[in-house]
């Protein structure tokens, strides 16, 4: 017998997660499901991590207003969810006489956003970035800007939402949608699906699900951006954001601590094929170039990784956050570049109450919890709190991820969260374990044996990323 | 907290080496802290022989090199803990492990040895251009794998990075039934030892293609195809020269980074070789802290580790008994023509021994002196009729010599 939900969420990136846990605000039969075999695996975790102030996006877009209201729910979000986060504030830079005219645009447009900002003379600047271009003439601080886990984030908002009811279906990637009745039949890789309603969050996929509606007189054109990681050390680089001005292609290359303190340098921004996450070489070493012209010491000897993300960047150069033309129960939530992250959790709630609730009766779920188990980090304890820990489970003393000092208590906790990993990355992702500057080198053999025992599968099943990237070919002879 | 007069964080070829000596120079407060499941570290997985023959005099595998110090410590002894793993250091010496069975333990030291090893360049530092796909590892890593856990990373491999793990991998994949279709080195040499060029690559029929990269990693999930081109003088990509290879696996052997973190919580100074700036002694800047093995510069023969690791041994015995004065005038010791670095960085001026310094030539030289200076005055020097970047060459300088260097001795490589 066919099961036929209330709603369907495609894509269980930052944007479907924040939107599945809105609706388990509620009695509903929701379902979210995702092409990858996690949560947050595509653009969701390749981004600055950035939660914009709003200094930024022009007056009256879906841009300004989602996140300018995004930017407000974040201090309570990261305590719901136990999500690391630290509001550093950002500043961008002048580093000629001419931009300072610019910056002063760039306040103009924060006040009508609604953003508090101040404008920052050149000693000022060096004062609160001593690392800055000493040539630097000016630049526009916002207090109200902050870097987040989005890992973490995403994971969490996707626990949280499943602990409230919602079913999250992974490696289901959608072949085609039709309207039969009063639902929507959702042919997938694996089993038909049936919904009510149907929010399409699919990212850089965005515009092939909407045609699958309907005739869409915008598409998605992916832009790749390029990053380097480098390692946390001592020294500090620098305290918060640092933003070039801003032009067509984005708000630039930034130079940024992150929620780990480590530092962030990138994004590059160049059209690209919707599967491409690639690096290359050239693209890098203009990364560099530009970076350094704001952050001139930046030390890039002590790069980690590099990697890129794709933003969805839209035809319409704002977010779509609207039913379809034909079909009021079809939402389509595409475009959701930057700032997509900050802004989730506000299109989520827009999504609910104002597109959701008029073709579907919303009625409270008496047992929502907004909060997520809290985590044991082991590395963010007081000693007192880590004794306590190790007490209760020894497994807490034991370090698995020798860098990040990653226990293996806390890798068995993600398995025993209703949201769990199932690849090295899913692990990663969630515990910091192979983050560290030898990149999983000495942990990824213990994890993968981990996750191996757990699931009870053989060790060439336990994947590095999506299902197929397998790591193990072959066993030569009984493993452990 | 337990206060303790030595402790050795690491018990690889560096660590029990240390403890053993400085147990046999009457330190008996003494304790190892080994962070993986048993002692000898790195050496458990290098199932390979080729050691032990200047510290043994006969050919050894890792396990069996490693085993003859494990037979030592417990006959001498020598208390460990296992899966202990330091998570805090102080400069006081007061430091934090963190294990399963004791919890979180605070010792307040008075000397200890940094025995920690190295970590494997990866991907990541290396900049690797294309695909974030599965099948690209470290040689350390699928070795680790394939000698502890039985577990085969692939079927046809490349291998980037000629040094030494990535040709002992070449021949282990290839024994194991892998198709290793060829090694390649971005420099125009080897950065591996000579013997196993010839035992690892010429054996086995795998080519070895010098100033070669990897210009683009290819696949979806697993690797499918790996991109080669040759390298100009600057190690710049030349267009063009592209040679694709379809294979599943990439091995890394691109290089070893001392593993110093804990020296980092305490703004120990570090030197070019990532490892501690050390004297004579193998004492860094904070007094009490001493360093040996590959943590402090990447060695390139094991017997090398041991032999320096008893000297740090030896020094925290001295150390302890306060026979080491570091308030003596230090003589900076700097690389000079051809030299890429120089242990001891500096050396304090009323030694204990006679002094062994160690370096790497920055490319391969015939016909070459070492010469061992102090301003005009020659204090010594050694004819090699031949040095590669892939061998440690070390040089001795008696103590009295000591007495004539002026400011500083500079350790340079000339033509005959």
């Amino acid at each position: 017998m066919k099961q036929i939900h209330d709603v369907l969420i495609i894509g269980a990136g930052v944007t479907g997660t924040m939107i599945a846990r809105e609706l388990s605000k509620y009695k509903l039969d929701t379902l979210i499901i995702d092409k990858s075999n996690d949560a947050g695996n595509l653009t969701s975790s390749a981004n600055s991590a950035i939660i914009h102030s709003g200094y930024d996006p022009e007056p009256g877009t879906n841009k300004a207003k989602f996140n300018v209201l995004g930017n407000k729910m974040y201090p309570e979000l990261v305590k719901d969810l136990d999500v690391p986060y630290v509001a550093c504030g950002s500043l961008t830079v002048a580093l000629e006489e001419e931009q300072l005219e610019i910056l002063k645009q760039l306040e103009e447009r924060s006040k009508i956003n609604g953003v508090p900002v101040q404008l920052l003379n050149k000693e000022e600047v060096l004062k609160m970035e001593p690392n800055i271009n000493p040539e630097v003439k000016g630049a526009l601080y916002a207090p109200t800007a902050g870097v987040i886990d989005p890992f973490n984030l995403v994971i969490h908002a996707m626990e949280n939402a499943i602990d409230n009811g919602v079913t999250f279906l992974r490696n289901h990637e959608v072949k085609g949608i039709k309207k039969e009745n009063d639902y929507f039949v959702v042919n997938t890789n694996k089993e038909d699906l049936y919904a009510r309603v149907v929010i399409n969050a699919a990212g850089v996929k965005a515009d092939k699900i909407a045609a699958m509606i309907e005739d869409i007189d915008w598409a998605i054109t992916p832009r790749k951006g390029e990053y380097y990681l480098l390692d946390h050390y001592k020294e500090g680089l620098v305290n918060r954001t640092i933003f070039p001005l801003p032009s067509k292609k984005g708000k630039g290359i930034l130079v940024s601590i992150t929620s780990s303190g480590n530092y962030i340098v990138g994004p590059s921004s160049e059209f690209a094929d919707p599967d491409d996450v690639s690096t290359d070489a050239p693209t890098l070493a203009n990364i560099k170039a530009s970076a350094s012209l704001m952050v001139p010491s930046i030390p890039f000897k002590e790069t980690i990784r590099v990697f890129s993300g794709l933003r969805a960047t839209c035809t319409r150069h704002d977010f779509i956050v609207e039913p379809a033309k034909s079909e009021r129960n079809f939402i389509n939530v595409a475009g959701i570049e930057s700032p997509g992250f900050v802004s989730a959790p506000a299109i989520a709630e827009y999504v609910v109450n104002e597109l959701v609730k008029p073709v579907l009766t919303l009625e409270k779920n008496p047992n929502f919890n907004p909060r997520v188990k809290p985590y044991h980090r082991m590395h963010y304890l007081n000693e007192e709190e880590q004794l306590k820990a190790i007490k209760e489970d020894s497994d807490f003393g034991e370090i698995v991820c020798n860098c990040e000092h990653i226990s293996l208590g806390e890798i068995k906790e993600s398995l025993e969260r209703s949201c769990p990993p199932v690849s090295i990355k899913g692990v990663k992702r969630r515990c910091r374990a192979g983050f560290g500057k030898c990149q999983g080198g000495f942990c990824q053999p213990k994890i993968l044996l981990l996750l191996a025992k757990h699931y009870n599968v053989s060790p060439t099943e336990i994947p590095l990323n999506e299902d197929g990237s397998y790591i193990i070919d072959h066993l030569i002879k009984e493993a452990k | 907290m337990r206060q303790i007069d030595l402790v050795v964080i690491g018990s690889g070829a560096a660590g029990m080496a240390a403890a053993i000596e400085a147990k046999k120079n009457g330190i008996n407060d003494l304790l190892i802290l080994e962070k993986d499941e048993k002692l000898g570290g790195i050496l458990n997985q290098c199932i390979h022989n080729g050691f032990g023959l200047t510290e043994f005099k006969e050919e050894l595998t890792g396990p069996e090199y490693l085993q003859r110090f494990v037979d030592e410590v417990k006959r001498l002894e020598i208390p460990y803990k296992l899966n202990a793993q330091v998570i805090d250091l102080t400069k006081d010496k007061v430091l934090t492990y963190s294990s399963k069975e004791d919890g979180l333990v605070k010792l307040q030291a008075k000397a200890i040895i940094m025995a920690t090893g190295c970590y494997e360049r990866n991907a990541g530092a290396i900049m690797l251009p294309g695909d974030r796909c599965s099948g690209v590892i470290t040689a350390g890593t699928a070795q680790r794998y394939l000698n502890i856990n039985g577990l085969m990373v692939g079927k046809r491999v490349v291998i980037l990075g000629s040094g030494d793990i990535g040709l002992i991998m070449a021949r282990r994949l290839t024994l194991e039934g892998a198709k290793v279709l060829c090694v390649s080195e971005i420099m125009p040499y080897s950065a591996g030892l000579n013997r196993n060029i010839q035992q690892c690559l010429i054996d086995y029929d795998i080519p070895l293609y010098l100033s070669r990269t990897v210009s683009k990693v290819v696949g979806k999930d697993r690797l499918e195809k790996v991109v080669l081109s040759a390298v100009d003088e600057n190690l710049q990509i030349i267009p063009g020269t592209e040679m694709e290879f379809e294979c599943d696996t990439l091995i890394l052997s691109v290089g070893l980074i001392p593993y110093v973190s804990l020296l980092n919580y305490i703004d120990c100074p570090i030197s070019s070789t990532k490892g501690a700036v050390v004297n004579q002694y193998m004492e860094t800047m904070i007094p009490g802290i001493f360093t040996a093995g590959n943590c402090l510069h990447v060695h390139d023969v094991v017997d090398f580790v041991s032999q320096e690791a008893r000297l740090a041994g030896r020094s925290a015995a001295l150390y302890l008994k306060n026979e080491i004065d570091n308030n003596e005038k230090k003589i900076p010791i700097k690389p000079g023509n051809n030299i890429s670095y120089v242990i001891p960085q500096f050396v304090l001026e009323n030694s204990v021994d006679d002094i062994t310094f160690k370096f790497r030539v920055r490319k391969p030289l015939k016909d070459q002196v070492v010469m061992i200076r102090s301003g005009d005055i020659v204090l010594g020097k050694v004819v090699k009729p031949a040095l590669i970047p892939s061998e440690m060459v070390m040089v001795n300088l008696s103590k009295d010599k000591l007495q004539e260097v002026k400011d500083e001795i500079v350790i340079s490589v000339e033509d005959r």
